[in-house]
């Protein structure tokens, strides 16, 4: 038993290399995604954490190759899932693995579900266009996946419409749409901001719950270091496009290496302590059309070298698993 | 007329500002359309009662339809009150002159969660900051774009800001604008309605201890109202904790956070986010989702959900206890 442990553990599931994403704008070339590199192994959750605009959604989106061409475009590098590059396939291939074998949910349930149908024939359809089975047990499987995310009743209210949910009901019908052809990735985008902390509470145990029974491995992207701390594995810290801090989560807690990672944690108040003043990052993020040659939080970074102004600073290893970019580490 | 010399003079800290009796908000149902009667009462509001203080903060924490908008809309005057009384400085706000209600109007000032709505984008920084000037006070032109000045280096913008709109700026910096239109009549009472939730991380910290600042210099009384309770504990000198439009527990804030005491607080703190992976919480998940205030539910309106309900929860009401000095909780338990 032990041994299928850890050969699950080390599996990899999906690796990133030095992928870019840049959109042609009529101020210059934005570039929203600018070389990051990670991997995820079966089972585990990866955080993806940044404010707006630090390139996190547009890294989703490559994922799932939904970028729109133009203006967008993925530059170089490559996603490998499953043994196979996604970024060379065709669209067709890639039609055939987008909710198979790597899924999403998003943000705002009120916007991803359809509100002229019923969230059965939402689920059913997810499964029919992935999985060739009869039509009778297409049902069934909708209701077992509706069951899975404990929609209570699901015979019924797979007959119900949309707005006739609750905002977390509602986010478990997209869970449940997510999950419903066992995927081996779930991207998980902020996919619980519009739902009350109770209810969000009820949500993350129910994909942790998930993720146990099935092996699933989910990326989830967030600005909130909570949810970092309840949900995730390892982490990987973005800023302006690039990942600057990559390390398991209790490296980045207690040892961020990053000032940006360190600036961030201790801008958030703390639930379990009191905290005099809090610090507080001056500034705001450079744009992307238009980033410095060097470092690009170098404006705000309270311990900023001459050196970050010139060059953009390697990946440094803090220690085993934990890297991160920046000069002071060198 | 009022002007900037008599209203500029500070209440002492700790003072007593504000003060809500028994407020009670019942919005009607109706059914029919042209002989339209009255099915029911949505309860958004039943029963509240609690004390501003200037140079504190009153923290109002709850899930969404708990009744925190609607009684902050009740502090503003936005909402007239179906039962219950806002006293102001002594006086009842509602059964009082046409000129007290106007005093009263400016002197509670309100920030809203979304910047990007709470501006007229069509109008500059300057009239923006300048309009409840124009409106409350009989100064001259001169006079008000001073004072604009003042107020936006207060908030930490500068002269060069006054002439843009409101659309050049980022978020964080439209927060600014906000608490800057909020301050122009030096306010007794500012309402901060999620004023951080829709900003990003690194700039929250930067508003938050602004206002920590402007109270400092001000005196001036905030009513929070957050659903985050690390960002009340950073904030907050008092917190009520609500739940279908009831407070169930009231409370300094080192004793909520070290003496969680109603069940549905014990929930709230085990649901919320930790700050850290080795945080140890308690785990309780509430199981369903807040009832309709249409019809809440018989006795303890939270029972259905307690996970420490009795048998005389689901019969009995429940009444306001005090276990410490000013710490109330309204629950069968104590």
């Amino acid at each position: 038993m032990a041994t299928t442990e850890t050969r699950i553990n080390t599996e990899t599931v999906l690796t990133v290399e030095n992928l870019r994403t840049h959109f042609t704008t009529r101020w210059g070339t934005v570039k929203a995604v600018d070389g990051i590199s990670f991997d995820l192994r079966r089972g585990e959750t990866l955080g993806i954490v940044g404010e707006s605009g630090c390139g996190k959604s547009v890294t989703m989106l490559s994922l799932m190759r939904l970028i729109p061409i133009p203006p967008g475009r993925i530059v170089s590098g490559s996603i490998v899932l499953d043994g196979e590059d996604i970024v060379q396939i065709s669209e067709q291939e890639m039609a055939q693995i987008r909710g198979s074998k790597i899924a999403l949910i998003i943000q705002d349930p009120m916007t991803s579900l359809n509100p002229v149908f019923t969230i059965g024939n939402q689920v059913e359809e997810a499964i029919t266009i992935h999985q060739d089975i009869p039509k009778r047990s297409v049902m069934e499987k909708a209701l077992e996946v509706l069951r899975k995310v404990n929609i209570p009743a699901a015979e019924i209210r797979a007959k119900d419409y949309p707005h006739q949910m609750s905002g977390g009901m509602r986010q478990r019908v997209v869970g449940a749409i997510g999950i419903s052809c066992q995927p081996q990735v779930l991207i998980a985008d902020e996919p619980t901001t519009s739902l009350d902390v109770t209810i969000q509470a009820q949500y993350l145990k129910l994909l942790k719950d998930i993720q146990k029974d099935s092996d699933l491995s989910i990326i989830f992207i967030t600005h909130d270091f909570g949810i970092v701390a309840k949900m995730c594995d390892r982490v990987a810290v973005m800023y302006a496009g690039r990942i600057v801090e990559h390390g398991s989560v209790r490296d980045i807690f207690n040892n961020p290496s990053h000032p940006y990672t360190e600036a961030l944690l201790s801008s958030v108040p703390k639930m379990d302590r009191d905290v005099d003043r809090l610090f507080s990052i001056e500034g705001q993020p450079p744009p992307l059309h238009d980033l410095p040659v060097g470092c690009a939080f170098a404006d705000r970074c309270p311990v900023v070298m001459d050196k970050c102004h010139e060059q953009y600073p390697d990946s440094m290893n803090v220690s085993d698993g934990h890297i991160a970019s920046c000069w002071r580490l060198e | 007329m009022t002007t900037l010399e008599t209203t500029s003079q500070q209440p002492e800290r700790g003072q007593v500002i504000l003060e809500a009796q028994h407020l009670r908000k019942w919005f009607p149902v109706t059914k029919g359309l042209l002989i339209s009667r009255v099915t029911g009462h949505i309860k958004a509001v039943d029963d509240i009662s609690f004390e501003l203080r200037s140079g504190e903060t009153l923290g109002v924490v709850g899930e969404s339809g708990c009744g925190k908008s609607t009684t902050a809309k009740m502090m503003l005057m936005l909402e007239e009150p179906t039962e219950g009384s806002i006293l102001f400085e002594g006086q009842d706000v509602h059964n009082s002159t046409a000129a007290a209600r106007k005093s009263y109007r400016s002197s509670v000032q309100a920030v809203f969660q979304d910047p990007w709505s709470s501006l007229n984008p069509r109008m500059r920084v300057k009239d923006i900051i300048a309009e409840p000037m124009v409106i409350n006070w009989n100064i001259t032109r001169a006079e008000q774009q001073e004072r604009v000045m003042k107020l936006l280096n207060d908030v930490g913008l500068n002269e060069y800001h006054s002439n843009l709109f409101p659309h050049e700026f980022s978020g964080g910096q439209r927060q600014r604008l906000a608490i800057a239109r909020a301050l122009a009549l030096n306010p007794r009472v500012i309402v901060l309605d999620e004023p951080v939730s829709a900003l990003d991380v690194s700039i929250r910290a930067q508003i938050m201890n602004l206002l920590k600042d402007l109270q400092a210099e001000y005196n001036v009384a905030y009513m929070l109202i957050a659903h985050d309770l690390a960002t009340v504990r950073y904030m907050c000198t008092w917190v009520a904790v609500m739940y279908l439009g009831q407070v169930v527990e009231l409370s300094p804030v080192q004793e909520l956070f070290t003496n969680p005491s109603h069940p549905y607080t014990k929930a709230l703190m085990s649901a919320a986010l930790p700050s850290h992976p080795d945080m140890e919480q308690e785990e309780i998940i509430l199981q369903g989702e807040v009832p309709s205030p249409l019809n809440p539910p018989s006795g303890c309106y939270f029972h259905p959900r307690c996970p420490a309900a009795m048998d005389r929860c689901s019969v009995d009401k429940t009444e306001v206890k005090e276990i410490s000095p000013g710490h109330t909780v309204t629950c069968h338990l104590f």
